[in-house]
């Protein structure tokens, strides 16, 4: 349970209006040229003894992500830190509140970020659904400028530093990363190839960092507590604190930011009022955003809900989007949506995803009717490995992970289907002809 | 030089290669589709995965991962074979089984390589998605359906064409090529992406349903619809040819060819001479070879020595040099190769040749084109030159603006420009390491221009160690062989009609700028019933360059033969079996009873038509001119791409592309 003292998001819920000066009563843009004195690289260092992972969903250690920054421009480029606010993973809903409640953390950590890796500007790749959030970052950055904040010698700092928003046009894709360069950029929002990483060619070409909007919120507060303190929670190697999405069936379902670790049955009785029908109702949880395979309520109970805690139950802490499944679900259907959803937003550009999550989320809607044999779940496994791994991106990966997380955990229910569906055919139904 | 180990056995692969190309160094084939050798690596199609160590535990696309020491590559391990029949499947489940009847079927990448790796069934039972089609233009034949989205297409034309009018739309399983806004491909060069699509969703339109691959004949041959002397391959059935197809040629035209040289071929059936015409009475009528060659004999006797004859541009060099001695023993050397009265300085070979080379342009660093507009005139060197601009050269151009598909400044269209550059100019020639001047047949055409142009080799420093950068650049197939033979006059087809010929040899030549064709007893030897054969007095038919075995120079100066693709229609003959067969009725017959007699003296007159595939060498000697004072407007040689020569105004694909990507008219497309 995380103290009231240690919370970094201050103004998640919006009791208090988001504009700077209410930022800076909270303790916002407080000496923040103090904390550039640090130096460059020692601030490095600092994210990097804080043990803050990145809070996008595969978890790379930030600090280390930020030393692949070059130190010095050998041919004049420009580095860029682009902070990643396109959040479109279903039940992914806290960049969203951050940009809401708190845009000031995420401007000033802009500026600490940039400065760090030594970034001529920020660039902010905000969701193009996220209209009235966009509107609310573009003021709140005017607030800054026009407080000093950022610009020509950026605080008092001597370091000039520019922040830009850029709102998206309201596709899944751009969320990953080298597809939000290309969007970025004015071209189509495709992944790019790796090698080149963004560090080494990213924006326009140009050394950049991408990183998610609450990676760089709670770079302030790491360094005004110091390190020592946000890897004081949380277990080892998953330190700090967490904004935690909890959606679906809970009485009250909430964004609320948690200590790294702490166990989901603790989540939930706390902070969202209980699995609706009670415990015994919990049917299965997807425990990071709808990429992550689904677990199985003996086993979700208790786990200690972190990148490393999740991972040993085979899933994982993606963007701790917690969407919770009570026994009302119809699980295949709800697992068979996702896979639209990846259809949908597939970008086309590779084969095994282009091909490949149309096929599975067909695949899905005949299992959800059962109208499909008993050997049509090991086939469609096989698809999901046959994507997996084999394309340019992690959506093929997401696409395949929640269908794999079902078959795993629910293949009794999805058999059960089939030889009813089958059974019904015997009762009396009129086989149709081939066509 | 990393070393790497492919499937066991250590290989050293080049600086920068990728594991693809290492594979391929090794003797391993590795299947691709979206992979190409001359376009960006997209890495999309994911046919190309291998494993490779180091590296994370699952495959890896070989084309887009670079070759590094120590690497262990593997292609035919479990996982890769699992991993190309895996993408097989997804690349075949929405492609239509419609393989009998599309045209790419015999040579189709998906084809093959589905038989080689793919699992030999199928396992997707629902329905195929099927796409609405897409407009491509007057050469490109569009089923979407079957595209397998590799993106060749897509990107030849935005990198090697430079224009950016195909692309993808919509996104996942819904992601269509196609061109902006659905309208014609405008770029001349569209026609290769026909060669680049892997599968049969682009094929060629005016080639459609006309045969399989393994039908045709495919000879060797060298394209005339301009001087880059681009390698084809003519496929042909019975006496047909039915498509041309670049071959590969680095120094030449890579492996592209522009949209007239692959879909001209159908003007070689229409319009054609096909029998002997003697004008009897004022009016054509048709004759047999023996009537035809009296009526040149009874006119050769009374003209004696006062013959000439004008050469169009699509002849070869073997007609050039037996028309040339035909005439030598008639008493006369009034041969002229520019029938459209140019009389530049052709003195010196070296001058009026593209000295840096087709190939050596890409590397030049700042390029001043005169009078030109290569987009047109020669395609294929406009890559070149897009390359080298791509590269970071600075293009300026004198003449009236146009897209050249890669930025350049425009200084005007004065001529006088050539001999007063601006001062940018001048001081980026000065910087500059390998420039170069091209100048055009519209700067050709400005009396004093090419002086002038010429006189640029010295103030901007065009020649120096290895390299030469003053470039003439032709547009008639036949140019440099003419010039090499002497077909040039000091002034041109002026000098001609001034020596009032009584017996004119037209061969091939529509007309003879100047020369009072009406009132002149005019022989046409050639193979379209166009200008120059209406006011002839007799038409001897002759064979175009698909019915003959030919060699051509082409604007570097590369000697190159092609070979007979198919017979000439009719009575036509080989040109040279003609001027031979005429020489016989003339009493004086000329030495040569075979093709390979006529080569060996053509050589021994002027030894480089005995290097095929070699440039000729002119060495490098300036002509002693006068300083030119040029003025006027400049004008491009070319009005309209596609209809540039008789050939071409005969085909049917040429006049529709010329309507339609020229003048803009509308074909609506029938509704199936």
């Amino acid at each position: 349970m995380l103290d009231d003292k240690d919370r970094i998001f201050t103004n998640v819920y919006g009791f208090q209006p988001w504009g700077i000066d209410a930022a800076i009563k909270r303790g916002d843009w407080d000496k923040t040229k103090d904390l550039m004195a640090i130096g460059q690289d020692d601030i490095v260092e600092q994210i990097k003894a804080s043990g803050l992972r990145g809070r996008g969903g595969a978890g790379f250690p930030t600090g280390l992500k930020w030393s692949f920054m070059p130190k010095e421009s050998k041919d004049g480029r420009p580095s860029f830190l682009v902070i990643n606010a396109d959040e479109s993973e279903p039940g992914s809903c806290k960049d969203r509140e951050i940009i809401r409640h708190d845009p000031h953390k995420l401007i000033e950590g802009a500026l600490i970020a940039g400065y760090a890796m030594r970034a001529r500007a920020a660039y902010i790749y905000i969701r193009g659904e996220f209209i009235r959030e966009a509107e609310t970052l573009f003021a709140a950055v005017a607030e800054a400028y026009d407080k000093g904040f950022l610009g020509k010698n950026a605080c008092g700092s001597g370091y000039d530093f520019d922040v830009f928003v850029h709102r998206g046009a309201g596709a899944y894709i751009c969320g990953e990363e080298t597809a939000l360069l290309e969007s970025l950029e004015g071209k189509k929002g495709q992944p790019r190839l790796k090698p080149p990483f963004p560090a080494g060619a990213g924006l326009y070409g140009c050394p950049t960092t991408v990183n998610n909007v609450e990676s760089i919120a709670v770079v302030p507060t790491i360094l005004r507590r110091g390190a020592a303190w946000f890897a004081g929670i949380g277990r080892e190697k998953n330190e700090g604190t967490k904004l935690f999405q909890i959606s679906g069936h809970v009485e009250k379902p909430c964004v609320v930011e948690e200590a790294m670790g702490i166990p989901f049955r603790e989540l939930i009785e706390r902070h969202a009022g209980g699995i609706t029908g009670g415990w015994d109702n919990l049917l299965a949880v997807i425990p990071g955003g709808s990429s992550v395979p689904l677990v199985p309520a003996d086993q979700i109970m208790d786990a200690p809900m972190d990148f490393d805690g999740l991972k040993d139950l085979g899933s994982g802490l993606g963007t701790a989007a917690v969407i919770v499944m009570d026994k009302s679900t119809d699980i295949v259907r709800a697992i068979s949506r996702i896979s639209y959803f990846y259809k949908h937003e597939s970008c086309g550009q590779c084969t095994p995803c282009r091909e490949g999550t149309g096929w599975m989320w067909r695949m899905m809607e005949r299992l959800r009717e059962g109208k499909a044999d008993i050997a049509d779940i090991d086939m469609l496994h096989e698809v999901t490995k046959q994507v997996e791994g084999h394309t340019i991106c992690a959506l093929g990966d997401a696409a395949a992970w929640p269908i794999q997380g079902l078959i795993r955990h629910f293949r009794p229910e999805l058999e059960r289907r089939i030889r009813e569906q089958a059974g019904a055919n015997d009762d009396g139904d009129v086989l149709e002809a081939a066509e | 030089m990393p070393k790497v180990t492919v499937d066991g056995s250590e290989i050293e692969v080049p600086d920068g290669a990728t594991v693809l190309q290492a594979c391929e160094i090794a003797g391993k084939e590795i299947p691709r589709f979206c992979y190409h050798e001359r376009l960006s690596i997209a890495g999309n199609c994911r046919m190309c995965l291998v494993e490779v160590k180091p590296g994370p535990p699952k495959p890896q696309a070989s084309c887009a991962l670079p070759a590094a020491d120590g690497q262990e590559i593997s292609t035919n391990t479990e996982m890769v074979k699992r991993a190309r029949e895996g993408v097989m499947e997804f690349l075949l489940i929405n492609h239509p089984l419609d393989c009998p009847i599309c045209d790419q079927g015999g040579e189709c990448d998906l084809q093959d390589q589905a038989m080689a790796y793919g699992k030999g069934h199928t396992r997707y039972e629902m329905n195929k998605r099927a796409v609405t089609e897409k407009y491509m233009g007057p050469v490109i034949k569009t089923i979407m359906t079957r595209c397998i989205h590799c993106t060749r297409c897509v990107r030849f034309a935005e990198e090697v064409a430079g224009v950016e009018e195909i692309g993808a739309v919509g996104r996942g399983e819904n992601m269509e090529i196609t061109t902006y806004l659905e309208h014609a491909a405008q770029s001349e060069l569209s026609g290769n992406v026909v060669d680049l699509c892997p599968v049969g969703a682009l094929t060629a339109r005016p080639y459609a349903f006309e045969a399989r691959p393994w039908e045709l004949r495919k000879t060797p041959s060298i394209d005339v619809m301009d001087a880059v002397g681009t390698n084809i391959r003519l496929d042909s059935r019975g006496r047909e040819v039915l498509r041309a197809l670049p071959l590969l040629n680095e120094d030449v035209n890579e492996e592209w060819a522009s949209n007239k040289t692959r879909h001209a071929v159908d003007g070689l059936y229409r319009g054609r001479l096909d029998k002997p015409w003697v004008r009897r009475d004022g009016a054509l009528q048709p004759a047999s070879w023996a009537e035809a060659f009296e009526a040149i004999a009874a006119q050769a006797k009374k003209a004696g020595d006062k013959v000439a004859a004008v050469a169009g541009p699509l002849v070869e060099a073997e007609s050039l040099f037996a028309v040339k001695k035909l005439l030598e023993n008639m008493g006369s050397t009034l041969l002229e190769g520019r029938e459209n009265g140019m009389d530049y300085d052709a003195s010196s070979l070296s001058a009026v040749n593209f000295n840096s080379t087709i190939a050596g342009i890409e590397t030049a660093d700042v390029i001043l084109l005169i009078g030109t507009n290569p987009r047109w005139e020669a395609p294929l060197v406009n890559t070149r030159i897009r390359k080298a601009a791509k590269k970071g050269a600075k293009v300026f151009a004198i003449g009236p603006e146009v897209d050249l598909t890669y930025p350049g400044e425009w200084l005007g269209d004065d001529a006088a420009l050539a001999a007063n550059l601006p001062e940018a100019v001048t001081k980026a020639f000065a910087d500059a390491e390998r420039p170069a001047v091209i100048l055009g047949g519209g700067g050709l055409a400005v009396p004093g221009l090419h002086a002038a142009s010429l006189a640029l080799v010295d103030t901007l420093g065009l020649v120096k160690d290895g390299w030469n950068g003053f470039n003439v650049l032709h547009i008639s197939a036949a140019r440099m062989a003419s010039l090499m033979l002497g077909w040039a006059q000091p002034g041109g087809t002026a000098d001609v009609a001034a020596a009032k010929p009584e017996l004119l040899f037209l061969l091939g030549a529509e007309e003879a700028r100047g020369v009072d064709l009406e009132k002149t007893f005019t022989v046409y030897i050639g193979h379209h019933g166009e200008t120059g054969a209406k006011t002839a007095d007799v038409i001897l038919p002759g064979a175009a360059y698909a019915e003959k075995s030919g060699t051509y120079v082409n604007l570097e100066g590369r000697v190159q033969t092609g070979e007979r693709a198919v017979y000439p229609p009719g009575d036509a003959r080989e040109d040279w079996t003609i001027i031979r067969a005429l020489s016989d009725v003339l009493g004086n017959t000329l030495p040569f009873d075979s093709l390979d007699a006529l080569r060996d003296a053509m050589a021994t007159e002027v030894p480089a038509f005995a290097n095929e595939g070699e440039l000729a060498d002119y060495g490098w000697d300036m002509p002693k001119l006068d300083a030119g004072s040029p003025s006027g407007e400049i004008a491009y040689p070319i009005a309209d791409f596609y209809l540039t020569n008789s050939i071409a105004r005969a085909s049917n694909t040429m006049q529709r592309c010329s309507a339609e990507l020229i003048h803009g008219e509308e074909f609506a497309e029938a509704a199936e």
